[in-house]
């Protein structure tokens, strides 16, 4: 299909949001956009917000499921604050987004869900499309449904399933105003329908029926045409890629790049199942995925599964994190290789579920009794998820011990093209299993260190002559017997510390283009796009900033204390009441300041730019 | 099931053991003590068990290497550091899950898990009944003291109603498990109960349990001298043992008492189970134990006898001991297994470089257009 309209405006950047209920199908027409979008080249972040329940009452404002989308003609760091498009698909769509649309943007809404009743569920006493109260905005309305089933008359189809496919007659309509190619979504319609050709036909059918509408209605005159992102990409080949998915397929490449069998040990959690889901899938690369009865069995298991020399990993989100908190001492103890995947929500307790936070870092660095360190790692974006795997699993193998890797919803849902690395780009891990006695008589300490990186050896069953024992009581040094001596738990307790203190890990890189920055803003995880957003305002307009962002978070990078003595001030934006902050407080001794947000949100650009802009005002104002 | 005389074929009769590498020597009970001090109470019941499991270990003819033990916390799971095998002494109550993890990932291990009444029952039950229901290669020790003993004796979960205890001196109020019912109603395919102070006993059905191909569950009756001395008293007194044992034969009558003058036959009103004096009139009654029955019914009702209810207070009584259940289910790391391998036959093996390019893919040129 081609777009043969009379006007074409060229645009750099256009965020849209599509929003209706829960079953509306908004998070499947959000990714269809999106892919084909990526596929024409532009960059692009996308957000997806959707309630815990998974079909709230119709129609009901806490039943709103929304996908937000920023793509543009260069490189796009947030998924955008302020949608230049709302797809309404009902009443509750409109209601709960309009806050958030700046004026002047279009709204597109499907009439025939503004019904009195509809209308009076969400609260409006009046018909907003008709009581003025939307003459800030460009509104399109559209009988979404009717026209939908009215393409759809000849298909067979009750008028219960036509209106089913009235998301693809958006999706068409949003395609044919931005360009968008559509047969990538044609051709996913038929996989997906592979057995139910008739809804194939029909979905395709509304699809291309939105697509003529936009054509030929004399209310969408005009069209937009987004260049792609030429500037943003490298050459090379891409793909679109969610949080979620590339620390699956990070976890495979580990797997490979070691050696090991992967061994998933994992109980149903939002926002972490899917990695369970995706893992399942790749049996034949001798995957074993385990749903376990509760969190602590779905550790247990792939401790289990570690002590028998298979890559173990258990995938969770804060409560699950908590429930497994025992058995991550255990491992620390038993000194064996295991990852730790949280991906954290909204707490305490339940929380949000399906709301992004990053208030679990203090559980990963603390949450066990006694002095229980462990190494933690955060990935910055949705596609770094992908190199955190093997980096937590490089630490894992080279230290026998567990790791965590902190991902966050807004990461694991949010998605943004990704560069494919070829296979032999890949860091190759080394199991090092121990074979051999390790001892002058023959005999074989488990707890016998290497020297330089403190690490025991790794001896699994099967392996004759290095039986042994091992467990979560105290241990001598050396010979991993059974001991209670005041000195050799003193020793021992400084060893694990002093291990997990001296894992290599990368110094940290500061982007501060005119070197004379007085202000630092650092960032740890999901912070990164938001933040490197509202930096590169700041600068665009004179301010002298410059940004660090933390990969690393157990042990720090080694120049961490450097950096930050070089800036006058620290700024720590994070999605807590101040987690990093506090660690570095402690650590560094520098007065950095706080900026958190706990709204289940991430950080719009614009409130780093305001805030930004304010810091700098302060460091430079005259003294008094 | 008795192995056969021929222990180094035991290996290759049994799917159970059909996987795990054999021993290039013969061994004896001396290769599977560790170095370790053993340090349980004197006059403990698991040194009776400890050494039953030494001298049988070597029977099955497996490589040393390739026996796991996973222990949780509690008195019996000091086990595992005093067999020369590979072992794991870890948390309270998660053996069950850990040793899944382990056998699952590894058929080619034998693995045990050796538990008490406290560490399985009670904060660990849930990771029982879930091993057992998945039917994972396990061989579950269950050591049951009625009694907390590590932590100085507190009541558990298989204490009688009305114990005693520093932590209920107006006596417990919970009504006990029973393991074995548990067990049945969870869907276990092998389900035994043995006597620490009888080796012989003890040691066959170990045989049993070790191959059976699937989760295996021997509760271990075990005397804590210390906190709860005399428990199973009844069933060791050679002034009682004859009428309080129902030993349980797969093909036998059920006949117990001095020279079998008790049996246990069936209620044709009820279906349910009754012991009695037999006479000429009734012996033809007496049931047949069937430990591969389909139906757990008459196992579940057998092991009823076990804690009598009597005055509100469970007391060990009348209790069948042997093989309970001994079924075939297919196996949950042999199915895991077999899904591996099925999957590499429809798809070949994992192509990464593929899985990393997904489907919707696309190549930007050097100009940074796609």
């Amino acid at each position: 299909m081609t777009a043969h309209t009379e006007q074409v405006l060229r645009l750099d950047r256009v965020v849209i949001r599509f929003a209706g209920d829960s079953g509306d199908g908004i998070q499947l027409t959000g990714d269809r956009f999106t892919t084909a979008t990526a596929e024409f080249g532009n960059d692009l972040s996308t957000l997806p917000n959707f309630p815990a329940e998974i079909r709230a009452p119709a129609g009901t404002l806490p039943g709103v499921s929304s996908f937000q989308l920023h793509f543009a003609d260069h490189d796009v760091l947030t998924p955008g604050d302020e949608p230049d498009v709302l797809v309404a698909m009902n009443p509750a769509a409109l209601k709960a987004n309009l806050p958030d649309i700046s004026r002047g943007a279009e709204i597109i809404v499907n009439t025939d869900e503004f019904t009195k009743r509809a209308m009076a569920r969400v609260g409006y006493s009046a018909d907003p499309l008709q009581d003025g109260s939307l003459e800030a905005y460009s509104v399109h309305p559209v009988a979404l449904t009717t026209l939908t089933v009215e393409a759809l008359a000849g298909s067979g189809l009750a008028r219960k399933d036509a209106e089913r496919a009235k998301n693809m007659f958006a999706l068409g309509l949003l395609s044919w105003m931005y360009h968008r190619p559509t047969l990538g979504t044609e051709r996913f319609l038929l996989a997906k329908f592979a057995k139910t050709p008739e809804l194939a036909a029909a979905n395709i059918a509304a699809l291309k029926a939105g697509w003529n509408y936009g054509e030929t209605t004399e209310d969408f005159a005009v069209s937009y045409e987004i260049a792609p992102a030429t500037t943003a990409f490298a050459a090379g080949r891409y793909r679109n890629i969610s949080g979620n998915l590339a620390l699956s397929l990070g976890l495979l490449a580990a797997s490979q790049q070691s050696g090991l069998p992967l061994f998933l040990g994992s109980y149903p959690i939002t926002p972490a199942s899917d990695i369970l889901h995706e893992l399942s899938r790749h049996k034949n690369f001798g995957v074993r995925t385990f749903q376990a009865e509760d969190e602590i069995a779905a550790i247990g298991a792939a401790l289990g599964a570690a002590f028998g020399g298979a890559l173990g990993a258990t995938t969770t989100s804060g409560p699950g994190v908590a429930l497994k908190s025992e058995t991550i001492g255990l491992a620390v103890s038993l000194e064996l290789p295991l990852l730790i995947i949280g991906i954290q929500r909204g707490g305490p307790s339940t929380g949000l579920p399906t709301k992004t936070e990053q208030a679990d870092l203090l559980q990963a660095m603390y949450g066990r009794n006694g002095e229980s360190p462990v190494p933690v790692l955060a990935p910055a974006t949705a596609a770094e998820c992908f190199t955190a795997a093997l980096d937590a699993t490089r630490i894992a193998l080279t230290y026998r011990t567990p790791v965590f890797l902190l991902s966050d919803g807004y990461l694991a849902n949010g998605s943004e093209p990704w560069r494919i690395p070829g296979t032999a780009e890949l860091p190759v891990l080394r199991p090092d299993f121990a074979t051999e006695a390790n001892r002058p008589d023959g005999g074989f300490w488990p707890y016998q260190r290497d020297p330089e990186t403190l690490a025991r050896p790794w001896a699994v069953p099967g392996t004759p002559g290095l039986e042994h024992r091992v467990g979560g009581i105290e241990k001598q040094d050396g010979t991993g017997n059974i001991s209670y001596d005041p000195a050799n738990h003193e020793r021992m307790v400084r060893i694990r510390q002093a291990k997990i203190d001296g894992v290599a890990v990368p110094d940290l890189a500061v982007d501060d283009p005119t070197g004379n920055a007085r202000l630092l803003v650092l960032g740890w995880g999901s912070t990164y796009g938001p933040i490197a957003a509202g930096v590169r305002q700041v600068r665009s307009t004179g301010g002298r900033v410059a940004q660090a962002h933390l990969r690393h978070l157990n042990p720090f990078p080694a120049n961490l204390g450097h950096v930050l003595a070089g800036y006058e001030r620290v700024l720590v934006p994070e999605l807590n009441l101040g987690q990093l902050a506090h660690l570095i407080r402690a650590k560094y001794l520098v007065d950095a300041r706080s900026l958190t947000q706990v709204s289940g949100l991430p950080f719009t650009a614009r409130q780093l730019t305001d805030v930004l802009t304010v810091q700098l005002e302060a460091l430079h104002a005259p003294a008094h | 099931m008795p192995l056969p005389t021929d222990a180094a074929n035991a290996a290759d009769r049994y799917p159970a053991l059909g996987l795990i590498p054999k021993a290039a020597d013969p061994q004896t009970a001396k290769h599977f003590t560790s170095d370790q001090e053993v340090r349980w109470c004197p006059g403990c019941g698991d040194y009776a068990i400890l050494a039953a499991v030494k001298s049988f270990l070597p029977e099955l003819g497996l490589a040393r290497e390739n026996i796991c033990f996973v222990s949780g916390i509690g008195c019996s799971s000091r086990f595992p550091y005093y067999l020369n095998t590979y072992g794991m002494h870890s948390i309270h109550g998660r053996a069950p899950a850990i040793a899944t993890g382990l056998a699952t990932s590894r058929t080619d291990l034998s693995v045990w898990v050796v538990t008490g009444d406290g560490d399985a029952l009670s904060i660990g039950g849930n990771h029982l009944i879930h091993a057992l229901r998945r039917n994972v290669n396990l061989k579950i020790l269950l050591f049951n003291n009625r009694i907390y003993g590590l932590t100085k004796g507190q009541y558990s979960p298989t204490s009688e109603v009305g114990k005693v205890t520093k932590s209920t001196p107006m006596g417990s109020l919970d009504a006990p498990f029973n393991p074995l019912s548990l067990a049945i109603g969870a869907g276990a395919t092998f389900v035994a109960r043995t006597i620490d102070s009888d080796r012989k006993h003890l040691q066959s059905v170990l045989r049993a349990a070790a191959v059976h191909h699937g989760t295996a569950l021997v509760e271990i009756y075990q005397n804590c001298n210390i906190f709860n001395d005399g428990a199973f008293q009844l069933l060791k007194d050679p002034a009682t043992r004859d009428t309080a044992l129902i030993r349980l034969e797969h093909g036998r009558p059920v006949l117990f008492g001095a020279d079998g003058s008790h049996g246990v036959f069936r209620d044709a009103a009820t279906g349910g189970l009754f012991t009695a004096p037999v006479t000429d009139a009734n012996s033809a009654d007496v049931i047949v134990h069937d430990a591969h029955a389909g139906s757990p019914a008459t196992a579940f009702a057998l092991n009823l006898f076990a804690d009598r209810v009597g005055n509100g207070v469970a007391r060990v009584h009348q209790t069948p001991i042997g093989v309970l259940r001994s079924v075939r289910r297919p196996v949950f790391d042999t199915q895991m297994s077999d899904q591996l391998d099925a999957a590499r036959a429809q798809d070949g093996p994992g192509d990464l470089a593929a899985v990393l390019a997904g489907t919707d893919a696309w190549t930007v040129g050097e100009d940074g257009r796609p």
